[in-house]
């Protein structure tokens, strides 16, 4: 009995700790609610009393090309991820490849250069070919975010399959890319889903390349289209909040749909089991 | 070594045979030999995109920011392509430039100040979350908000919240009768400001691999230690904390590398400023590279470079931590 109050103890504060610790997210969502002229009330209404969709509306008219573009631009840095990352991982966790492991190592350094110094490479390169601007300049430049870790977490995952399963495709005459297709590929699914959640989210959430290297384009991410509504009319703020609101979307519904395959991505390579 | 072996066998290798068909028992060292050999050039067939890839976009991009740095561009020369090799002049400035003395001090303290919260926080909220209560899982899963948020995201709710006149915070200090902080604008708070946000985005992080860790630490240990009278104190000081130093030490150089290399947020909430109040290597180099009308690459790059530097050696670090503890 006694250690049953005591558990329900723990609820509490751990109700009360995630509160605190989601306070800034309830803010965003309230102030994204709170109309223009209550906006510098003091105190501030703690709750969304007289809610207005001011800021939303505001949203569906200035940012939904950026949000379109946003999506594009997530969609094909999955794509290309998974083609460059996940037959790397095949190579390096099943066909013993010379320089094998050198390239794992590169690749554990390819991700600890700071976004910046790469943002800094890609103006000069992409101010030569003439890619600036260009939004699937921008789906290479963030796929190098993604790219290092989906070759890792493919690494790991495709280690993990039986050598049998492969053995069994050879014997049935299956060459190395069929038995990659038809039978590492699918048993594969929670590495596939987990690359692409992270690659998805970390290009949509690029800020550095999109702002060094699509600045001036007609396709721009929607990280851009809040930075410039923060730079353009920083009065607004129910507008601004409520842009970061639906730009919060991907993160929740990946939190909701897919919360082992986020607790799994972040620990790949720190922790061995 | 087995590299070098395999390395030089690779090109003297013939033109890709045609399958065989099935495997066969009875193979002869000869075709096995051969079989060995063309099973390496379809291992290097499924890594050549990787490797081109790996070329194009990061190396020569590093080269490329590596030559920015040794020579002594100006916009026009930058579109041209024809500066004069200027050797360590762009390090030299740099050295010399009184923002850089700042710019690292800086760099430091908001690297080491958010760790130390973030490591601290994130231990104790896993050890905490290891007690097994009603929701535990869910809840934890929600700590994980903060760090999948973009970062404009949490970078724009945070200048909001930390405004001088309008912010919650501020209201919240007047509230308990503490005087309001200009925390933004004044050079005095800028650097904490982006410090407190960073660390709200980096606890996550911590949490997760901690929390992971422990699960690894077996409950008989703590099973055996409250027979004989240990406080849950003595527990974490005695058993918790020794056998999580591995995961530990992983989790404070990754944090390491990932801290330095911030520039989003603090970009986003203060530019660096006031006057260099929060700059940091990272925003420094951008600010030098991008962020006037007259760019000064070359220093951009130089600062950007001498990054990439710390950043390796806490890099190298890490992977020598990691490599010990698997081996």
């Amino acid at each position: 009995m006694k250690s049953r109050t005591g558990k329900r103890r723990y609820t509490v504060i751990g109700l009360l700790l995630t509160a605190v610790m989601l306070f800034p997210v309830y803010w965003m969502i309230n102030v994204s609610l709170t109309p223009q002229q209550d906006m510098r009330k003091s105190p501030p209404d703690l709750l969304p009393l007289h809610p207005t969709f001011e800021g939303y509306r505001a949203v569906l008219d200035d940012q939904m090309p950026y949000l379109g573009t946003s999506l594009l631009i997530g969609a094909g840095t999955v794509v290309l991820t998974l083609l460059l990352a996940a037959p790397a991982g095949f190579a390096l966790a099943k066909l013993r490849p010379p320089g094998g492991g050198l390239l794992g190592l590169a690749l554990l350094v390819a991700q600890m250069i700071p976004g910046i110094v790469m943002a800094m490479g890609f103006y000069g390169i992409f101010l030569d070919l003439g890619l600036l601007n260009s939004w699937w300049g921008l789906i290479i430049a963030d796929s190098t975010i993604a790219v290092p870790f989906g070759v890792m977490i493919f690494t790991a995952f495709m280690s993990g399959i039986p050598g049998e399963l492969i053995a069994a495709a050879r014997i049935d005459g299956a060459g190395t890319f069929r038995t990659f297709r038809s039978v590492v590929l699918p048993v594969s699914r929670n590495a596939l889903v987990t690359v692409s959640l992270f690659s998805f989210l970390w290009a949509w959430s690029d800020f550095v390349f999109a702002n060094t290297l699509d600045g001036g384009g007609d396709l721009r991410p929607i990280t851009l289209g809040i930075y410039h509504y923060i730079g353009n009319n920083n009065q607004e703020w129910n507008a601004i909040m409520a842009t970061a609101v639906v730009a919060s979307l991907p993160a929740a519904v990946l939190l909701v749909l897919a919360q082992r395959y986020v607790a799994a991505g972040v620990t790949a390579g720190a922790v061995k089991d | 070594m087995t590299l070098a072996r395999v390395d030089r066998r690779a090109p003297r290798s013939p033109a890709r045979p045609r399958e065989t068909g099935t495997a066969d028992p009875a193979d002869g060292p000869a075709l096995r030999r051969h079989r060995r050999r063309r099973n390496r050039l379809t291992a290097l067939a499924f890594l050549a995109p990787l490797a081109l890839y790996l070329a194009a976009f990061y190396v020569y991009p590093l080269y490329r920011n590596l030559d920015l740095s040794l020579r002594d561009y100006t916009v026009r020369s930058f579109v041209a392509g024809d500066a004069p090799f200027s050797g360590l002049d762009n390090f030299r400035t740099v050295l010399d430039d009184p923002t850089f003395g700042p710019a690292m001090r800086h760099t430091m303290i908001f690297t080491f100040v958010s760790i130390a919260f973030q490591y601290g926080a994130g231990l104790a909220l896993a050890v905490f979350f290891n007690r097994h209560f009603r929701l535990a899982a869910t809840l934890r899963a929600l700590f994980l908000i903060p760090w999948l948020l973009p970062l404009i995201v949490s970078a724009s709710t945070w200048s909001w919240m930390l405004n001088s006149e309008s912010g919650v915070l501020n209201h919240a200090l007047r509230t308990v009768g503490v005087a309001p902080v200009d925390w933004l604008n004044s050079p005095h708070w800028a650097l904490t400001s982006v410090i407190i946000a960073n660390i709200w985005i980096g606890i996550p992080f911590n949490l997760v691999i901690l929390y992971s860790g422990l699960q690894n630490i077996p409950g008989e240990l703590y099973e055996a230690a409250s027979l004989d009278g240990a406080s849950a104190w003595q527990q974490f000081r005695r058993i918790t904390f020794p056998l999580l130093r591995p995961v530990s030490a992983i989790t404070l150089l990754l944090g390491l590398v990932y801290t330095l290399k911030v520039f989003d947020l603090i970009w986003i909430m203060t530019k660096g400023g006031p006057s260099d109040a929060s700059s940091t290597l990272a925003t420094w180099s951008y600010q030098l590279g991008f962020g006037s009308l007259l760019p000064k690459f070359g220093p951009g790059a130089a600062v950007g470079n001498i990054l990439i530097l710390i950043a390796l050696v806490f890099g190298l670090l890490y992977i020598r931590v990691q490599r010990r503890q698997e081996a």
